[in-house]
């Protein structure tokens, strides 16, 4: 069926910020979707409050509105729009829960808008435990004993009948937030009321374990004329009972006989037919594996994560393709865009193995809970294709990213047998190498496959002769067949270098000595039935190389690989601009990342992608073929700036960052010399080897100190501390983070912290936007709130910036971007870092001040002026309005982990928020960050000494605006004493009622509480901002945050005040 | 180490597995990423070497359950990897133990994605798997010598008749190289099932009073067999007929239309067909080398029903009096996609119909008598 005519506008929801269980991969299938829709025709109106995205360029839709996706703001963009329809299954999890509060507020009826792609009855019932669990009953879909409940009493009472373990799935969440196994009624208890307590509608499923069962995926796709394909299955490596997302998936399965593959596939078209959902839908199923006997798990009726993942793995781009068919096409009138020939109605083909590997926070958040389970907790995930399940597998591990390229961890060489026992049942973020370690030592893989609850044979075996080939590398001879054949299994140089004491540059010279250097094969799918052009490569070391390298001018750019912590979706999109701008100049631009989720891997934004881990040995394979000009490293965050050394020694020019800035800005004796050289004022400090060094040093500056060790990625391991004490306390818990490196302690400066972005040509300097944030310097920038245009900057300081700006960036012959972050202490602007290259705020800035800085930075890059480009030297124009970007966290994911703000990052995304004043946009953006900003309630204040009289203007303005007060004893006196009526509580386990009681029954909005001591973790204060993110509830850590909170309240309502007469009138 | 080579020269040093002896057949390419169990055990690849180009063969063993027949007629097998240590419930052994204990050899370690694209490129070609130390010129002019095969249906036919007896419908099943998968849908709707020889006569067929007959799938050129499409020619009119693969492009020799040799054929599990009548499309199993030619149908009786997605071939037929109907692809699937079981009841009430109809006309006759 063509497509309908009689829709003219359509309004796509987004998925707002990145969250743990909601990534990029909405990037990619909104941007796919708005993309897919203008081509038909379609006027596209999106609704995504995240900044950091692809889709909300105003080039991807007709009218982007970054507004909060609540109800309240959705209706306005309904209002002011009137759109035809509304196409909610791109956006994830909030997308379709915006769809059903919007149903249900019934302005769709009144609007006359149309649900497109998943009629509201699919997504009830395939949210809503009960209904689901109704229609695969009356469909006859098998699915494992369980019950709905909404309390934790019924919990325990159904958990009594079917025996332990059980699952808890809360209802109407994503990631399976709030949920997980419990394996006796203390656990389920405490999870029942977690997941109670996530769920919207209050209702858990309390499922029998199924735990062991090989746990498979299909990827489905339906139109409106019934045509129903599978795009993909995958299958886990890690049996049933650890989140799809958190598990190591294999495409397309690889222990299921057909027999078994068609059985599933029926059941997973079956439901998709009952569903009638026109769009793609994602199936989880868990299959005993050892007989026919399977069981429904889960069903996605939208695009999700899995499908962004099955897109990349098969070359099959299912949002693309949804959004067509939501509009009423038919998939076999839709010409299949990688053939080019034949049709989207067929099933790929491939002739690949694919694995996703998870990519954690656990190196940011080492004092985190590592266990997996049902709640998911990975950041993001790398993919990684190969012709054998082994190359695929290391190929992935050398994705991610870690210490080491390969299956191995130095630590675990010296783990306790029981140690490591402990972690193969449990499964945690490491397990994977443990297993290797495991193998090292002699384990059979039948005793592995019992301590693992069931991890299949055959992934085991593979793993095994991985091991068995290292022993062989280790002890054996190695000549030109046995590096062939260890290359082949996917060793990277690394790996071999390890084994048989080399370096890797030895390895490297080598093996390209005796020829063996991998070909590229295309990724088509149709496993080269039709001929395609899709300029979709992965490397292996076979035969045939089908990426033939074009005689054209051309750029290579380094994507930034998995997202994580502190290296978002952002450098994604600095990276597409980047490469868009390269097609623009008429350059061939070849893209290198592993991220299946983002844009950047889409093969129709870039001329060539290349799907290969972003380890020197891969990236000089890519560049060894393709000779380009020039590579590109400034956008692809941290993971790109760490191969410049390697590039660099390998002759390969860098475009933009050079090694020089880059040491001139990370090596702490030159960035002094720099600086002082150029005549800039910075915090004083020293760099320091041992504990004593370390107490000279603090007296001599004086606290508070920020220290840090002196190779630091993105705050890791820095902190602030204020006594001897706490000095001594990180030197102990630190250790091992600086590991022979220098610490490097400054002096702490209280102030406002300026953030100014930057685009040099080596001559000239331009300025987009200069940011100031609401916290203090100390908090990480990409955890505060950030306004543009500053507020509280004055003329003079923000001169200071440029000048300082201006200085370095042509001292370091600077070509591209560049930030600085500066602090702002007694009326001077202090230099407290540059980093030659772009920032996580690059999108929001270019968004705002409509200055395209990656592709600008892209065309300097390249040897064009700032001058050519039209630009003039110093700031650009401000718009009208204010600008917030306001942090997101995804801390109820993760337990145990501390969420006070401190200098190492914990953010998981952002959001904006943009009005005319300051309030306004606060309000906007905290509220689209998920924050509940009740102007009537109560306040819980707990603040440290070092706090407590800062803290008393915030107190008062609570209690003015009609807040209760309650405090802990210590905070409670302070405010006594200010005359202002507070209720005292008791510290965290004392007699009478508790902070924990406080908010465990829910009678505050809002927890204001400060570190007391650092390095405490199991301290009262842990307790209390846990327990307050557990009840989600805002707990402040900042007082800076705190303050512009009341601020916003107080902009939002009105005190009552009894009217006195003005002092001199009555005289 | 074994090689294998092309009759255009091409040449893949790998590592052999299964049975060591050299052989020598045509060289084609099956896309499905499962179910090489029963792709090695169809019949219809009788005389070739099949490549797979999912690139790990073997992973979950072979089975007792999931043959299409007891002896393959598989010439040769080539894999990228094959899995000496398979994992599922079901693993009886690997591959490689099978396809020793069948006399059938395979060679692995090969590039088969570049032989894949050879073979797109260049179609269907004869091949060698050979041992490494036999000189290339030596295997050529084997395969120089060696003629392409022309007696496939015969050698994978059922030497005699047999019953699977059923209380339902009696279908008689012509066997030109009848996969199981067939036979088990009959039995699966209770039908009493006679399978015959490749060369039963349509008076012999008719003789076993059957309620309808199903011409079985087959290796090879279907003008291969000229005394098949006789029979098919008498029986047209006499009895519903249902034709699968090479039993419907025989229909379509017997109705007066052509058939010719594909570039490199449909082979795999994902392959799209278009149903005309109701628009909708399924994805199918497919594995078949020749097919009729679209043009060749216009002056016979019958219509084309269904076609190819990927490249508009000839799909389906039905008779556009006689209660005929024929599909290329496997409703039987195994392997493959079920999507299109539903063939096998339309022809039983394909069947029910016929009775009918035949009942009122008998009754006619009689009345007007």
């Amino acid at each position: 069926m063509p497509k309908r005519t009689d829709l003219t506008k359509i309004l796509v929801i987004g998925s707002g910020p990145i969250v743990i269980g909601q990534a990029a991969e909405f990037d990619y299938s909104g941007t796919q979707a708005c993309q897919s829709l203008k081509e038909e025709g379609y006027e596209v109106i999106l609704a995504n409050s995240n900044p950091a995205t692809i889709m909300t360029d105003h080039t991807f839709a007709d009218q982007v509105y970054m507004e909060p996706l609540t109800l309240e703001f959705l209706q306005k963009i309904i209002r002011k729009e009137t759109p035809d329809a509304i196409l909610p299954t791109l956006g994830g999890q909030t997308g379709l829960n915006m769809a059903v509060e919007l149903s249900e507020s019934g302005i769709l009826e009144e609007f006359n808008v149309e649900l497109l792609g998943t009629p509201l009855d699919a997504i009830q019932q395939a949210e809503d435990r009960e209904k689901f669990r109704a229609l695969m009953h009356e469909m006859n879909q098998p699915v494992p004993e369980s019950e709905i409940v909404s309390t934790v009493e019924q919990a325990l009472d159904f958990a009594e009948t079917i025996g332990f373990p059980v699952i808890v799935r809360p209802a109407y969440t994503m990631g399976g937030a709030g949920g997980g196994m419990c394996d006796d009624a203390a656990q389920l208890k405490e999870i029942a009321r977690s997941g109670l307590a996530a769920s919207p509608v209050s209702q858990c499923l309390i499922e029998k374990n199924i735990a062991g069962f090989k746990e498979v995926e299909y990827e489905v796709m339906r139109d409106g004329a019934d045509n129903k394909i599978v795009v993909c299955n995958m299958e886990n490596f890690d049996p049933v009972g650890i989140h799809t997302g958190d598990s190591i998936v294999v495409a397309p399965s690889q222990t299921l006989s057909d027999r078994e593959y068609q059985m599933l596939r029926n059941a997973s078209l079956e439901i998709i037919q009952a569903l009638q959902i026109e769009g793609g839908c994602n199936v989880q199923l868990a299959l005993d594996p050892d007989s026919f006997q399977y069981y429904i798990i889960e069903v996605n009726p939208r695009v999700s994560r899995s499908s962004a993942l099955a897109s990349k793995a098969t070359g099959y781009p299912i949002a693309k393709l949804a959004a067509k068919i939501a509009v009423g096409m038919t998939l076999d009138e839709i010409k299949n865009p990688v053939t080019g020939t034949t049709y989207a109605c067929f099933e790929p083909a491939l002739d690949y193995v694919v694995t996703k590997i998870p990519r954690w926070p656990f190196d940011k958040f080492a004092k985190g809970n590592r266990t997996l389970g049902t709640q998911m907790k990975a950041t993001g995930e790398v993919m990684s294709i190969g012709r054998s399940f082994e190359e695929s597998l290391l190929k992935g591990i050398r994705s991610l990213e870690g210490d080491t390229e390969e299956l191995y961890l130095s630590y675990a060489e010296h783990m306790k047998e029981e140690d490591l026992n402990r972690r193969l049942k449990k499964a945690d973020d490491e397990r994977i190498f443990l297993i290797a370690e495991a193998l090292r030592r002699g384990y059979s893989i039948e005793s592995l496959h019992d301590i693992t609850g069931g991890i299949d044979l055959f992934f085991l075996y593979k793993l095994q002769r991985i091991i068995q080939l290292e022993k062989k590398v280790a002890h054996g001879e190695m000549d030109g067949s046995l590096l062939e054949k260890v290359k082949k299994t996917g060793f990277s140089d690394q790996q071999i270098a390890r084994l048989t004491n080399r370096e890797e540059a030895e390895v490297r010279e080598w093996r390209r000595s005796h020829g063996i250097r991998p070909v590229y094969k295309m990724v088509d799918t149709c496993a080269g039935e039709f001929e395609s052009e899709t300029p979709y490569f992965y490397s292996s070391y076979e035969d045939e190389n089908e990426a033939i390298p074009s005689g054209n001018k051309k750029v290579l750019v380094i994507g930034s690989g998995p997202i994580r912590i502190g290296q978002g979706v952002e450098f994604d999109y600095a990276t597409v601009h980047s490469v868009l701008a390269l097609k623009e100049m008429g350059y061939e631009a070849i893209i290198m990342n592993n991220n299946p989720e983002t844009v950047s891997t889409d093969f129709s934004v870039s001329d060539k992608l290349y799907f290969e881990p972003l380890s020197l040995e891969d990236v000089m394979n890519v560049i060894d073929l393709e000779q380009p000009e020039g590579v590109i490293v400034q956008f692809g965050g941290q993971t790109a700036i760490n191969l410049v050394d390697g590039l660099t020694k390998e002759g390969v020019k860098i475009l933009g960052t050079t090694m020089e800035s880059i040491d001139k800005t990370e090596d702490r004796d030159l960035f002094e010399q720099l600086l002082n050289d150029l005549n800039i004022p910075k915090p004083g400090g020293e760099s320091v080897k041992s504990a004593e060094e370390a107490f000279l040093a603090a007296e001599k500056i004086g606290y508070p100190l920020v220290v840090r060790p002196s190779y630091v990625l993105g705050g890791r391991a820095m902190a602030i501390v204020y006594s001897n004490e706490e000095l001594s306390s990180y030197l102990e818990t630190n250790a091992s983070a600086h590991n022979g490196h220098p610490i490097l302690i400054d002096k702490y400066m209280t102030g406002m912290e300026i953030e100014v972005d930057a685009i040099s040509d080596g001559e000239d300097v331009f300025i987009p936007g200069i940011m100031e944030h609401i916290e203090r310097a100390g908090v990480h920038s990409g955890d505060s709130m950030a306004v543009y245009p500053t507020q509280r900057l004055t003329k003079e300081l923000e001169q200071q910036c440029i000048d300082a700006t201006t200085k370095i960036a042509r001292d370091l012959n600077m070509k591209g971007l560049i930030n600085i972050q500066f602090v702002v202490y007694k009326g001077t602007a202090y230099v407290l870092e540059v980093n030659p290259r772009a920032s996580r705020t690059v999108p929001f800035l270019s968004k705002i001040t409509g200055v395209p800085m990656a592709r600008l930075a892209t065309k300097v890059l390249l040897g064009k002026t700032l001058k050519d480009e039209g630009y003039t030297l110093g700031v650009a124009a401000k718009p009208n309005g204010v600008y917030v970007k306001v942090p997101v966290f995804s801390f109820e994911k993760l337990r145990s982990v501390d969420t006070t703000l401190g200098p190492e990052m914990k953010s998981t995304g952002e959001v904006i928020g943009y009005d005319q004043t300051l309030e306004k946009a606060l309000y906007k953006g905290m509220t689209s960050a998920g924050l509940k900003i009740p102007t009537q309630g109560s306040v819980l204040l707990t603040v440290a000494d070092k706090d407590k009289s800062e803290m008393l203007d915030i107190a008062k303005t609570f209690f003015e605006l009609g807040f209760r007060l309650f405090a802990t004893e210590g905070t409670a006196s302070v405010i006594e004493e200010a005359q202002i009526p507070v209720e005292a509580v008791g510290k965290v386990g004392s007699d009478q009622r508790d902070v924990i009681d406080l908010i465990q029954q829910g009678e505050v909005q809002f927890v204001v509480n400060t570190l007391n001591k650092g390095m405490r973790a199991r301290s009262d204060g842990f307790r209390i901002r846990r327990e307050a993110v557990e009840h989600g509830l805002a707990c402040l850590t900042s007082l800076d945050t705190a303050k512009t909170i009341v601020d916003v309240i107080n902009a939002m309502s009105f005190s009552a005040r009894a009217i006195t007469p003005m002092e001199g009138v009555t005289g | 180490m074994k090689q294998l080579v092309l009759e255009d020269g091409t040449v893949f040093v790998g590592e052999g597995f299964g049975s060591e002896r050299e052989t020598i057949g045509e060289v084609v390419f099956n896309t499905g990423m499962s179910g090489y169990q029963e792709v090695i055990s169809d019949p219809s690849y009788y005389g070739q070497l099949i490549t797979f180009t999912y690139p790990l063969i073997g992973n979950y063993g072979i089975n007792r359950d999931d043959f299409e027949t007891v002896n393959p007629g598989v010439f040769g097998v080539i894999v990228k990897e094959h899995c000496d240590y398979p994992s599922n419930f079901r693993n009886e052994e690997t591959i490689d133990e099978f396809l020793k204990a069948k006399n059938i050899p395979g060679i692995s370690d090969i590039d088969t994605r570049k032989l894949t694209k050879i073979i797109r490129q260049h179609g269907t070609m004869k091949a060698m798997i050979a041992s490494s130390d036999r000189p290339i010129n030596e295997v050529l002019s084997l395969l120089e010598a060696t003629p392409l095969l022309n007696d496939q249906v015969k050698q994978v036919s059922t030497v005699k008749p047999y019953v699977v007896p059923g209380r339902g419908e009696r279908i008689v099943l012509v066997d030109f190289g009848m996969k199981h998968g067939i036979l088990r849908e009959f039995t699966k709707r209770d039908c009493h099932v006679t399978v015959v020889p490749y060369h039963t006569s349509a008076e012999e067929i008719l003789r076993l009073k059957p309620d309808g007959v199903m011409l079985s799938n087959g290796p090879g050129d279907p003008k291969d067999v000229p005394e098949a499409i006789q029979t098919i020619r008498e029986l047209i009119g006499q009895v519903p007929i249902f034709g699968i693969c090479l039993g419907h492009q025989l229909i379509a020799l017997a109705s007066g239309a052509d058939t010719s040799k594909m570039k490199f054929g449909h082979r795999g599990i994902n392959q799209p067909v278009k149903d005309l009548d109701t628009g909708r499309t399924y994805i199918t199993s497919q594995n078949h080398g020749y097919a009729v030619n679209l043009h060749s149908l216009e002056e016979t009786e019958l219509q084309l029903s269904q076609v190819s997605l990927n490249d508009n071939s000839v799909e389906g037929l039905k008779h556009k009096e006689d209660p005929v109907f024929s599909v290329q692809y496997h409703p039987e699937s195994s392997p493959g996609p079920e999507d299109t079981a539903h063939l096998f009841d339309e022809f039983l009430k394909m069947i029910d119909h016929h009775q009918k109809n035949t009942k009122e006309d008998s009754q006619c006759l009689s009345v007007q008598i």
